[in-house]
């Protein structure tokens, strides 16, 4: 398989993220200009200077039409798409992939969900059942698969993994404390993390990533043009995605402790940004903290630990603000909120803020040390059936 | 010869503790328990049930399937359909219902004897009343099922009897959750010369003596008139059989054959085994057991499932029964299967029919086009999987999911010899289940929505000493 990327072709120059919140003053639409005014306005540029736009949302609006009607965007394409929880970052990708062609010279990307008009705790359903053979299950029980699986095949005791689980909750809160944008602005004592009333297996409230409205956006511009725009762009060094078989629940080889599809575009995503440690060279991860469970098995799926060991590494702090590798720094789906389709350009806003040292209280010091590097992750789906994107971006053109 | 074949009984998995509504009502205090068909169950999931039991093991495929019940799942619709495509029966097989009343269960009984070929009698049933009734407390939840043919039969019947005649004991008006009774005496009065004749005709058909009758069965929905005529029927007092209501409750147009298939599990061969049904008439069959009996003994195992572990709190029974509207969770209400996926998925759906890839062997459940590990494209063949057992990999208890009794218990089952499904659990205590356990598939409800309701299957423990 040739996945030759497009390293350093395409470049962020501008990015806006809302606020992702219970926005009950605010529709969709709202979302999807405040999100374009603050990223063209971030680029230094007017919206007519925008060729193409690409547009993610998995349940708030079908068509191009739900941006051009907001923006009365004058007949420009505008592609809505959507790839589960990962929409956001695909918005993006194809958005990349546009401008590096050579076809336009300024794309947008941006997604949007508006998911608390639904009124439902969690997210909405979305499918037709079809034939109705399909275990009913809801997105914190697909992910709590992980945890009794992970707990016997590494010898962690059901007690050790609560612990391990309850302290990535406790650092994402406490990262999302110092985020004025975040969906959770407070720290959570772990005594409450830990008791919080159980939602699926061993998962209580707290395990689980807010449901919130919200919207993210980037002008991408190709990287000889950015400084026109901005004297600190990001380039983008690597995109990788990937759909897996959905061989999991399927198949009895599989053992519901890791995500094979991001191991896959983990290794493509490294391969392209010329990556060989990833726990040395990047600065932050952002990764796609749906329930803390994923968060500990992605640490050994994207290589920045040793498999059986990311939870010892959870418990040392490896992972936090201040820690070897700072992962969600932002505070992550767990407490910026999770509104599907922006999630993967918040991850990148988040990149945005801290490789151009703009990230305020919880700026990495390892920025300041040289490492120009960092990580998003988004994934969409369940453990044995889902699709992986994960890209690369860095302050500098190699 | 002709007679039966098989026989398979279902008793469910939950039970109510009399004593429970009398605490919870003020009611007088009944003793023991009743069973209870659980909350995923029907008279048609139970008759599956009864049927794969029936089934499992014997050689004869039914060419006519009977599915008898006082409470029908669907009405203008055929519920022993959905039996039939359970058991994968044959599209030549003819499966009807013949549903209402409790009588139906003795036609279908005698419909299956005098059928040409194998022929498949289920009978199945949910009784229940308004709270604090009679009905609710006696009743009984049960199916069995019977496979009449020719054969190496396990008994013969040798002498039978009817009577029919029109009286107001008990009734219920369709679209009611209850029925009607009579003043008890008056049920009495008509029933019990009914059912003494009855027994003296059948006996004198099948030319034995009262004396000589080995297994005395009394069955109807009047208990009392039961009990009268077992009592003087004139059998020997050893003959009279425990009618198992104390354990399990009065299961309607099951009960009958469920204490014959009982009675089966421990009779000796060349016995006399006298039924004798009471409903709206009496209708008796005198059954000679036969050597074969010995060798089969126990296919119905009924005693190994009286005593179950499942207890049911009144508030759920309640619940599960309609009498109780509970708050749903914040979620979305679930959404009906559509009738063209679910028919197109019928033999996947109803029969549990996965497939194995013909180049490379791997199990796929369900089944599949492209093999999962060889990527062979339509090199599939089909492969039943309802009889397989499996052991949990993983698993959880989903407290948010939609569910009439929550919460949800998913498993992701591994089956013997390959293939994989992650499903339901059912008749399980969330805090006993472990990675490595073992279970078995079974045939159940999930869920109603549009009027739909959603058969399927799901996993349960195995249950022991049954099959």
């Amino acid at each position: 398989m040739a996945s030759n990327g497009i390293r350093d072709r395409v470049a962020i120059v501008g990015m806006g993220c809302t606020k992702f919140a219970e926005h009950w003053d605010k529709s969709a639409s709202d979302l999807l200009v405040d999100a374009t005014k603050e990223a063209t306005a971030s680029a230094g540029i007017d919206l007519k200077a925008v060729d193409a736009f690409w547009l993610g949302t998995l349940f708030s609006g079908q068509s191009g039409l739900t941006l051009s009607r907001p923006l009365k965007i004058d007949y420009k394409p505008v592609s809505r798409l959507e790839n589960y929880c990962a929409t956001g970052s695909e918005a993006f990708r194809n958005a990349c992939y546009a401008v590096a062609s050579g076809a336009y010279d300024v794309a947008m990307a941006i997604g949007v969900e508006k998911l608390k008009d639904s009124g439902f705790s969690g997210l909405p359903n979305s499918n037709s059942v079809g034939d109705g053979t399909r275990a009913g299950l809801t997105a914190p029980a697909t992910f709590s698969l992980l945890a009794p699986a992970y707990g016997k095949k590494y010898g962690v005791s059901n007690e050790q993994l609560k612990e391990v689980m309850t302290r990535i909750a406790w650092k994402n809160h406490k990262n999302g404390a110092l985020n004025p944008r975040a969906q959770f602005r407070k720290e959570v004592p772990k005594d409450t993390i830990a008791c919080s009333p159980l939602v699926a297996g061993p998962l209580g409230i707290f395990d689980c990533s807010g449901v919130s409205d919200g919207s993210a956006a980037a002008i991408i511009v190709r990287a000889e043009d950015a400084h026109r725009y901005t004297d600190r762009p990001l380039y983008v060094k690597a995109l990788s995605f990937v759909a897996g078989p959905a061989a999991g629940p399927i198949d009895p080889d599989y053992d519901y402790t890791t995500f094979p599809e991001v191991v896959a575009s983990a290794a493509d995503a490294y391969a392209q940004a010329g990556i060989k440690d990833a726990r040395q060279e990047l600065a932050m991860a952002e990764v796609h903290d749906c329930f803390t469970p994923t968060e500990l098995v992605l640490m050994e799926d994207l290589g920045f630990a040793a498999r059986g060991t990311g939870w010892k590494d959870v418990l040392a702090g490896t992972f936090d603000l201040e820690g070897e590798l700072a992962v969600n720094p932002d505070g992550g789906l767990k407490s910026f909120g999770h509104p599907i389709g922006a999630s993967g350009l918040r991850m990148l806003f988040e990149c945005w803020l801290q490789l151009r040292g703009e990230a305020g209280a919880r700026q990495i010091a390892s920025v300041a040390r040289g490492r120009t590097l960092a990580l998003t992750h988004n994934l969409g789906g369940a453990p044995g059936e889902c699709v992986s994107f994960v890209s690369v971006v860095g302050s500098e053109r190699s | 010869m002709r007679g039966l074949l098989a026989c398979g009984a279902y008793v469910p998995y939950a039970r109510l503790d009399r004593t429970s509504v009398a605490e919870a009502l003020g009611v007088p205090a009944g003793s023991g328990t009743r069973a209870v068909a659980s909350y995923d169950e029907d008279t048609t999931s139970m008759g599956v049930e009864a049927a794969r039991a029936a089934l499992r093991g014997a050689r004869a495929t039914p060419e006519v399937l009977y599915f008898a019940t006082s409470d029908p799942a669907y009405l203008d619709k055929t519920n022993a359909t959905a039996i039939h495509a359970a058991l994968d029966l044959p599209p030549s097989t003819m499966a009807v219902d013949m549903g209402g009343a409790v009588r139906s269960a003795a036609g279908v009984l005698r419909a299956a004897l005098d059928a040409r070929g194998p022929a498949l009698a289920v009978l199945s049933d949910l009784r229940t009343g308004l709270p604090g009734g009679a009905d609710e407390r006696e009743g009984g939840d049960a199916a069995v099922a019977l496979l009449l043919g020719e054969g190496d039969v396990l008994a013969e019947p040798i002498g039978h009897a009817s009577l029919t005649a029109e009286f107001l004991d008990r009734w219920r008006v369709p679209g009611e959750s209850y029925s009607r009774q009579w003043e008890e005496r008056f049920g009495e009065f008509a029933y019990v010369p009914l059912g003494e004749r009855a027994l003296i005709d059948a006996l004198k058909e099948a030319g034995v003596t009262a004396q000589a009758v080995d297994h005395l069965i009394v069955a109807g929905p009047h208990g009392r008139s039961n009990k009268r005529v077992a009592a003087s029927a004139g059998v020997r007092k050893e003959a009279l059989v425990d009618d198992r209501t104390g354990v399990i409750g009065n299961t309607g147009a099951a009960h009958a054959g469920l204490l014959l298939a009982d009675v089966l599990d421990r009779a000796r061969p060349d016995q006399v085994v006298a039924v004798v049904s009471l409903a709206d008439g009496a209708d008796v069959t005198i059954w000679r057991t036969t050597a074969a009996l010995g060798a089969r003994r126990g296919r119905g195992a009924v005693a190994a499932q009286l005593a179950s572990p499942g207890r049911v709190a009144y508030a759920t029974f309640l619940t599960w029964r309609g009498f109780i509207r509970r708050e749903p969770p914040r979620r979305p209400d679930p959404q009906p299967p559509d009738a063209p996926a679910a028919a197109r998925a019928e033999a996947w759906k109803y029969a549990f029919t996965g497939s194995r890839c013909q180049a490379c062997g791997a199990r796929h459940v369900p089944p599949q086009r492209v093999c999962v590990k060889c990527h062979a494209i339509d090199r599939m063949a089909p492969e039943r999987m309802s009889d397989v057992p499996a052991s949990i990999a993983t698993f959880t208890v989903d407290r948010l999911a939609y569910s009439m009794s929550p919460p949800v218990v998913v498993a992701v089952v591994d089956f013997e010899g390959g293939g994989r499904f992650q499903c339901e659990m059912t008749d399980v205590d969330p805090k006993s289940v472990k990675i490595g356990d073992r279970v078995e598939l079974t045939f159940r409800r999930l869920y109603t929505a549009g009027g739909i309701y959603n058969y399927f299957w799901k996993a349960r423990p195995i249950r022991g000493g049954q099959g």
